[in-house]
């Protein structure tokens, strides 16, 4: 059973597992989804793709920023059956930005780390680039 | 970042790691400490005309002048470079002592200020080739030293002192009796810690610093590190006519981190009207890279104040390991909630569990809320301090007004969210043991 004691201005108290394991009554304030100031995922309240998003490892910054953006972006909001089959010029835009900087954007081992990667995170998101993403953040 | 130098570097078991300055974080996984490989950045003479704009760093040069009416700036050599928006991030430089800056350039030339690469580089080499080293500070940097000198010198032999003014390490961040029981901590990793401990002279004698402390009590040395805090770097203050902060240092800006028109400051150098704390200077790695972010959000026209809190981490050894946000400022009340700590809930669990050795990037997950009516709790019972108590894991609030301005998770990992949460909605709690239960701090 749980104790505490008083040590001058702080207080001290020790609970056993059993003590905490009813559910708190502590109230949280309900968050606001359209908060402006709080971090948003992928997609911001008004449609429009969040480049910030952690889940971007970064990949919307840097030397093929620009490149990834509009590849990113072309996939995001194609409507073509295969999804995305519109935006090959993008893409190859990007891998050739790419190319020049293989210490940013390593090609090797890709889907083995970047598997490992996604775990404990939450991706929203689709396609392959996702996961070049999270791999360039770990390196 | 500098992390890893008072941390993972020094534990790395690469023979190399001096040079190559990579480091296995706790998963296994290697790093560089620099943030991006030197490719990503454009060179000052090619950024006019690259296609897509870049980041260029321009070394070897000081800005001496800031001129906000022409947003220009001056450098050292004469060369004036024109800018839209000027972000300053100066940093700070260490303090030192003085006892030490009233001694003798032999005692000088003993003493270490670490704060850079070539800081750690030193001390690395001189842990290996002296004898005894002391450590003068018992804040973040002081503390996380010690452990890692003490830890390297129950193998060779090096002798670690580390002495402050408090009477316990990180005892301006944490609760006296949990800073009481991290110095056993700390001592336990071979450190002699004398605590109560004021310099009152540093001299050079017999090849051996003698430190006198006020109080009588001598020490003898073959090597000074002061960790006594640092400067915020505020020397274009003048020229560009920018406030400083009286009371914590720093450039003084407003929630929106900016000083004037064109003008932000981000990282230990600005001193910040945080919207729900109050304003603040907050020197730690994830503030520079929260105020940075924010910074460079609102120079392109975001116009958010400083809301999303930054955390901070530190480990002492084996056995202990903490994060905290908002204000952890002992002199403030405080609430710990504890539990039994078991073998699992060390830092180097935590890491391994969640794929990353840097905390601050593995903050994303959800809160869970367990909002549910649950019947009240059998109230605490008052007791005196019982044998084998121990103060493994749990969680401290820090309280102003009876609202919650900080949280230090005590062994408790990735419940950063949730503690950002409760600071955020900034509310009076009846009973924070509830609180405490949505940590789940014996969840293993």
């Amino acid at each position: 059973m749980s104790y505490c004691r008083q040590e001058g201005k702080d207080k001290i108290i020790f609970v056993t597992k059993e003590d905490h394991a009813t559910p708190s009554n502590a109230e949280l304030i309900a968050d606001d989804p359209n908060d402006p100031y709080e971090d948003h995922g992928l997609v911001l309240p008004n449609g429009e793709i969040n480049w910030n998003c952690p889940c971007l490892g970064g990949m919307a910054s840097g030397p093929c920023g620009e490149q990834f953006k509009a590849a990113f972006s072309c996939f995001h909001y194609s409507q073509e059956e295969v999804k995305g089959s519109d935006c090959l010029d993008q893409f190859r835009a990007m891998q050739e930005c790419m190319q020049k900087y293989p210490d940013l954007y390593p090609q090797e081992d890709e889907e083995e780390v970047s598997s490992k990667d996604k775990e404990g995170t939450e991706l929203e998101t689709e396609p392959p680039e996702a996961s070049a993403a999270d791999d360039q953040k770990s390196s | 970042m500098r992390p890893p130098l008072s941390k993972e570097l020094w534990f790395s078991d690469d023979a190399n790691v001096t040079e190559t300055l990579r480091f296995k974080q706790w998963n296994g996984k290697e790093r560089s400490i620099f943030f991006q490989p030197p490719s990503f950045y454009v060179s000052p003479e090619e950024l006019i005309t690259a296609e897509n704009g870049g980041v260029s760093v321009l070394t070897g040069r000081k800005v001496v002048h800031l001129d906000v009416r022409e947003n220009k700036v001056r450098l050292d050599d004469g060369t004036l470079i024109s800018y839209d928006k000027c972000l300053i991030a100066t940093g700070g430089t260490p303090r030192n002592l003085p006892a030490i800056e009233r001694a003798s350039e032999e005692v000088k030339k003993r003493t270490t200020l670490f704060r850079k690469v070539s800081d750690f580089r030193a001390l690395e080499k001189l842990s290996s080739n002296i004898g005894s080293i002391t450590i003068i500070g018992g804040g973040f940097l002081g503390s996380e030293l010690a452990c890692a000198l003490g830890h390297r010198g129950q193998k060779s032999g090096l002798e670690v002192i580390q002495m402050f003014p408090e009477s316990g390490n990180m005892g301006k961040i944490l609760p006296e009796y949990l800073s009481h029981w991290t110095t056993d901590k700390v001592k336990s990793e071979g450190v002699n810690v004398l605590t109560d401990a004021v310099v009152k002279s540093v001299r050079y004698q017999n090849g051996k610093l003698h430190i006198q402390l006020k109080d009588g009590r001598q020490v003898q040395t073959d090597h000074i590190v002061a960790a006594v805090g640092l400067e915020p770097n505020t020397e274009l203050a003048k020229s560009a006519g920018l406030e400083l902060d009286g009371d914590f240092g720093g450039y003084r800006v407003n929630a929106e981190l900016q000083a004037r028109n064109n003008v932000w400051v981000a990282g230990d150098a600005a001193c910040f009207y945080d919207i729900k704390l109050g304003r603040r200077r907050v020197e730690h790695h994830d503030h520079a890279v929260v105020s940075g972010r924010l910074a460079g959000e609102n120079m392109t026209g975001a116009a958010k104040p400083y809301w999303h809190q930054s955390m901070f981490w530190s480990d002492l050894g084996p056995e202990v390991g903490y994060e905290a946000i908002g204000i952890v400022d002992s002199a403030l009340p405080t609430v710990g909630v504890f539990a039994k700590a078991t073998e699992k809930d060390t830092p180097k669990r935590a890491s391994e569990e969640t794929g990353t050795g840097i905390r601050s990037e593995h903050d994303g997950n959800e809160i869970t809320e367990s909002q549910s009516q649950a019947p009240e709790s059998a109230p605490s019972v008052p007791a005196p301090a019982q044998q084998g108590e121990s103060y493994g894991k749990g969680v401290v609030f820090y309280l102003r007004d009876n609202v919650v301005v900080g949280i230090v998770l005590w062994n408790v990992f990735n419940r950063m969210p949730i503690a950002r949460k409760i600071i955020k909605d900034g509310e009076q709690h009846a009973d924070l043991n509830e609180v405490a239960k949505l940590f789940n701090i014996h969840e293993e």
